[in-house]
């Protein structure tokens, strides 16, 4: 009964896209009765599943057999396993959160049952994609991800941003699904399946560039919907929708699908030591431009964006590492799913009480004035900056001490990024919350309803306690048997041994560094009520995006506009003039034939006549030859 | 044996060019008649060639459906006179281009 | 083959009798002599059965439906005028069928001389058991399907001839009222028009009855007969009318004369020219 996790959703956004005016009263109870149905159900299948055998703990469900041509067959099959139960536990239970907090967010929106069908698509979409058992129903959700992405990122259409924001994020999104669809089309090519179980099996007696091959191809497929560096320019702009979206997005759905993938087809990277290294280097790459960009933005939404990207680029680099990183990508998935959607969830309460201003400069000493908020987000912060005890420390920890294991300058590299992750955090915080009020006097700053704060609290919660899921490695037995777990070596730095309690402190001191410059900078000192002009050339790199959109501008843009100029140009010039020349042949050929239609039947019969004749003629010459 | 086919064959060539330069509907149909019994003579002669029966009642089957398509094809005469007031072939000529 | 020679020059020239026939009717005398002739030469070649047949369904049931419609619309179709409407439709039709003609001769000539098995025993016993045999063995899903196929046609039929009466019919009262009004309306004579044929010697429907000035009145004959000019003008004794002894008049018929003859008052020369002005035309040129 596995597949009843989608029913809920699908049927529920199914039901309000066409349902009309009148569920729009109840729609959004449908929708988030229709998730929390879908939770309750995943809590269930999870219990279940505990009570089995540690090596027994694959469900499969097969509904029906979707495509069948000779030896290919794809079934529709929900897989349920470790990993993909964990999934189903973070999709549906954050996003039940989410629209609980949406019912609250959206309320004077006219078209929230629109919105809420939408939510309820996102979820179906991304509960197909990881209980897919067969790497075509996951481009399945994969595409439905895609889309439900696109309808919501431009959900306010009519505002020129968010439409163009939408179709940017569809599109480098096709970007990365080109290599993922040419990653399917190779297995079916190589092994003749694309069942994920199978495809996994038959990777041993596989030439190595193939294994190399779908490797990479995937890898692009991954870095498309995760953000990861070259196409992470999607997710910046994709602030553009309402916020419970970029909480969606951000924490449970989306951009995880990118983690999800690499460490759902560890047989294949596990098989190529090329590939693993590209994952580590787009991690790290990601890691560090994430966490740069998210320094210099003053937008909140932004800012938190880009500390997204800098965390999925720890996952990537995690699940790069092979089977010593694997469990604690997920591990370090599930924690900022947790925290990342308290934050946004946060953020988007603060624009509440701002009325919808995102830029930090214009905040202030919002601590008082949303207590509630405060406290929530100042949790997530905490978790997300790694504060010893919170979610974030266990699960980014992990993360640094097996990089720290593998090569130290990787691992050196992650550390930085702890820091950097500190100081734009405490930025974040400092200007938010603390310091002197820059906002106007008509503002009225006010906490949010309950609908709102009570999905906050939960969350806030879980980034404090999501540290419990590494107590006695449960986390790493639990998905031992998908994605199978080998201890790390020994972290050895300047021909040292060091004890993890070590790598612990270090990191610690990193981050303590971190929050102490930007308290410095923007606790301490005076925040400018308008963003300065006049910034060193990194701030400056940074808030560009580190001139990301300039390079997808030149290099595909660019030469792409040019290209398809040069095509109109040719095809109004050239081709247009012999088509119509043509047509005017023909039309003109026509007109004057158009003479022999008189109507007279006697003279069609006599056209008949003729070519009887000429039909008996060549009969009779053919005989007489 | 060629003399019964010659004679067919002219009656068939005289039903044809009747067809074609006959202006009223009826003596038009009466030319088609006429290609049609053409045919049953030459039917009726290979018959008798090749001495079997076959030929025979291909020709009976042709008189059934002649008769079938009388019927029609004087019930659309009918039809078009009363619609029309005229029954000249060269009157309806609505696919003129 | 005796038969053949009597017969077939007969048929050839019944035939032909189809191509230059001015009038339906004669067409189809012409078509009933051609299909009796081929009835003819089917007794002659072995095909008994066939001769009934064709006697009966062609001959007698064909042939009649083709009359029947000549006598329903062919009254007002009457001769073709003589040009061709299509231009050089004639000529080519006629090149063409000459050729095609000459050509199928001599093809089945050719095919005949290279070479066609020799007559085999003819098969004039037991023809029409034969037949049946053939009919009610190897092809009696055929002879289900003309079943079929005359079923249709006469539905098809029935269908394509059958009109809807869209107003009720009026009643006598409506009718006598109606011809009352017209009469108010633009003077149109309410009662019975009158009988034709005044004279001893032409008594009958085509000669119209006279005034009391001696005038003939035209409405009195019935409608199609004029058209046709087929109405006979008896001789005017009227005053002021002299000559004129219409009927006299050989050639091509008396009706022809009635209006081709100038001096027999202002009224029928009005009709020689509207009543039925084309067709008298083509008739005097041919």
């Amino acid at each position: 009964m596995v597949w009843l996790l989608v029913a809920f959703p699908a049927l529920g956004a199914a039901l309000l896209l066409t349902w009309g005016k009148e569920s729009d009263r109840f729609g959004h109870l449908i929708a988030t009765a229709a998730s929390a149905a879908s939770f309750v159900w995943g809590v269930v299948l999870f219990v279940r599943l505990l009570g089995r055998d540690h090596d027994d703990r694959t469900v499969t469900d097969t509904l029906f057999t979707w495509i069948s041509t000779g030896d290919f067959h794809v079934e529709m099959s929900f897989v349920y396993d470790p990993l993909a139960a964990l999934f189903v536990l973070l999709i549906t239970g954050v996003g039940t959160l989410i629209h609980v907090y949406s019912i609250g967010y959206m309320e004077h929106d006219e078209r929230r049952r629109r919105f809420f069908a939408f939510l309820n698509l996102f979820v179906a979409a991304m509960l197909v994609l990881v209980l897919a058992g067969d790497y075509l129903v996951l481009f399945l959700g994969w595409e439905g991800v895609g889309l439900a992405s696109y309808l919501l990122i431009g959900f306010w259409q009519h505002k020129p941003t968010a439409a163009a924001a939408a179709k940017k994020a569809f599109v480098v999104n096709r970007v990365g699904d080109i290599g993922m669809a040419l990653a399917i089309m190779l297995m079916f090519k190589e092994f003749g399946t694309t069942e994920i179980a199978a495809v996994g099996d038959s990777v041993a007696g596989t030439a190595a560039s193939t294994i190399t091959a779908l490797g990479l191809l995937l890898l692009l497929g991954a870095c498309g919907k995760s953000a990861q560096v070259p196409l992470q320019s999607w997710l910046l702009d994709a602030m553009e929708g309402p916020t419970p979206v970029s909480a969606l997005i951000h924490a449970a759905t989306m951009v995880t699908a990118g983690v999800y993938l690499v460490v759902r087809s560890n047989a294949i990277f596990d098989a190529s030591e090329t590939a693993r290294t590209a994952v580590v280097v787009v991690g790290l790459v990601t890691l560090i431009a994430g966490a740069i960009i998210g320094c210099a933005k003053d937008d909140i939404k932004k800012a938190l964006a880009g500390s997204t990207m800098s965390q999925i680029g720890y996952m990537m680099l995690a699940a790069g590492l092979g089977p010593a990183g694997y469990a604690f990508a997920i591990f370090h998935l599930v924690t900022h799913g947790f925290f990342k959607a308290n934050m946004f969830l946060g953020a988007g309460s603060v624009m509440h009480a701002m009325d919808d201003d995102v830029n930090m400069r214009h905040y202030g000493a919002l601590r008082t004035a949303l207590p509630v908020t405060f406290a929530t987000f100042g949790l997530g912060y905490l978790a997300i900056i790694g504060f010893p005890g919170f979610s974030g420390f266990f699960s980014k920890d992990k993360i640094i001490e097996a990089a720290l294991a593998h090569n130290v300058w990787i691992g050196l590299a992650t550390v930085l990024g702890a820091g950097i992750t500190a100081f734009y955090m405490t930025r974040l915080m400092a200007m938010t919350f603390a310091g002197q009020k820059r906002w106007k006097d008509e503002v009225h700053p006010h906490e949010s309803p309950r609908v709102m704060t009570v999905p906050l609290m939960v969350l806030a919660a879980a980034s404090v306690l999501g540290g419990i899921l590494l107590l006695g490695d449960w986390i790493t037995d639990w998905l031992e048997p998908v994605v199978g777990h080998t201890e790390h070596e020994h972290v050895v730095i300047l021909g040292a041994e060091w004890p993890p309690i070590a790598v612990s402190a270090l990191v610690t001191v990193v981050v303590a560094v971190g929050v102490a410059l930007a308290w410095f900078t923007y606790g301490r000192r005076e925040v400018a009520g308008e963003t300065p002009e006049k910034v060193s050339f990194l701030t400056r790199f940074a808030r560009n995006d580190l001139y990301g959109d300039t390079v997808n501008e030149w290099v595909a843009v660019r030469p792409t506009m040019t290209l398809a100029r040069g095509i109109a140009r040719f095809d109004q010039h050239g081709f247009h003039r012999a088509i119509t020349g043509a047509v005017g042949l023909i039309g003109e050929g026509a007109s004057s034939m158009r003479a022999w239609q008189n109507g007279f039947v006697r003279s069609y019969a006599l056209g008949v006549f003729v070519g009887a004749l000429a039909l008996t003629l060549a009969l009779l010459v053919v005989i007489w030859r | 044996m060629s003399d019964l086919l010659s004679l067919s064959m002219i009656l068939f060539t005289i039903g044809a060019v009747g067809v074609l330069v006959r202006r009223n509907a009826l003596i038009v149909f009466m030319c088609v008649e006429l290609m049609l019994n053409a045919t049953n003579l030459a039917f009726v002669a290979f018959a008798r060639e090749h001495g079997n029966l076959d030929g025979q009642l291909a020709a009976f089957f042709v008189m059934v459906v002649a008769a079938a398509e009388v019927v029609v094809g004087l019930a659309i005469i009918i039809a078009i006179h009363r619609s029309r007031g005229s029954i000249s072939v060269d009157e309806v000529r609505q696919v003129r281009g | 083959m005796t038969a053949f020679g009597v017969v077939a020059p007969i048929i050839v020239i019944a035939a032909l009798g189809l191509l230059f026939a001015r009038k339906a009717v004669h067409a189809a005398l012409a078509l009933a002599v051609v299909m009796i002739g081929l009835a003819v030469l089917y007794a002659a070649n072995g095909a008994p059965f066939l001769f009934a047949v064709q006697i009966i369904v062609y001959t007698g049931a064909i042939m009649m439906l083709f009359l029947f419609v000549v006598m329903l619309v062919g009254v007002e179709s009457g001769p073709e005028a003589v040009s061709d409407p299509i231009p050089g439709q004639r000529v080519a039709a006629s090149f063409v069928g000459l050729a095609f003609g000459v050509m199928l001769v001599i093809g089945v000539g050719q095919v005949l001389a290279n070479g066609f098995s020799a007559p085999v025993a003819a098969v004039e016993d037991e023809n029409v058991e034969g037949l049946a045999a053939l009919m009610f063995g190897p092809y009696v899903l055929a002879f289900q399907f003309t079943a079929a196929l005359l079923v249709t046609a006469v539905l098809g039929a029935m269908v394509l001839a059958h009109q809807d009466r869209l107003t009720p019919k009026a009643s006598q009262a409506e009718l006598a009222a109606q011809r009352v009004r017209d009469f108010g309306a633009d003077g149109k004579h309410p009662g019975n028009a009158p009988t034709p044929g005044v004279y001893a010697r032409h008594n009958a429907v085509d000669v119209p009855a006279l005034l009391p000035d001696g005038t003939p009145l035209e409405s009195s004959v019935p409608g199609s007969l004029v058209k046709r000019g087929q109405v006979i003008r008896p001789p005017v004794t009227g005053p002021g009318l002299g000559e004129g002894n219409g009927e006299a008049g050989g050639g091509s018929g008396p009706r022809a004369d009635g209006e081709a003859g100038g001096g027999s008052g202002p009224r029928a020369d009005g009709e020689a020219g509207g009543g039925s002005g084309p067709r008298a035309e083509g008739e005097q040129s041919e």
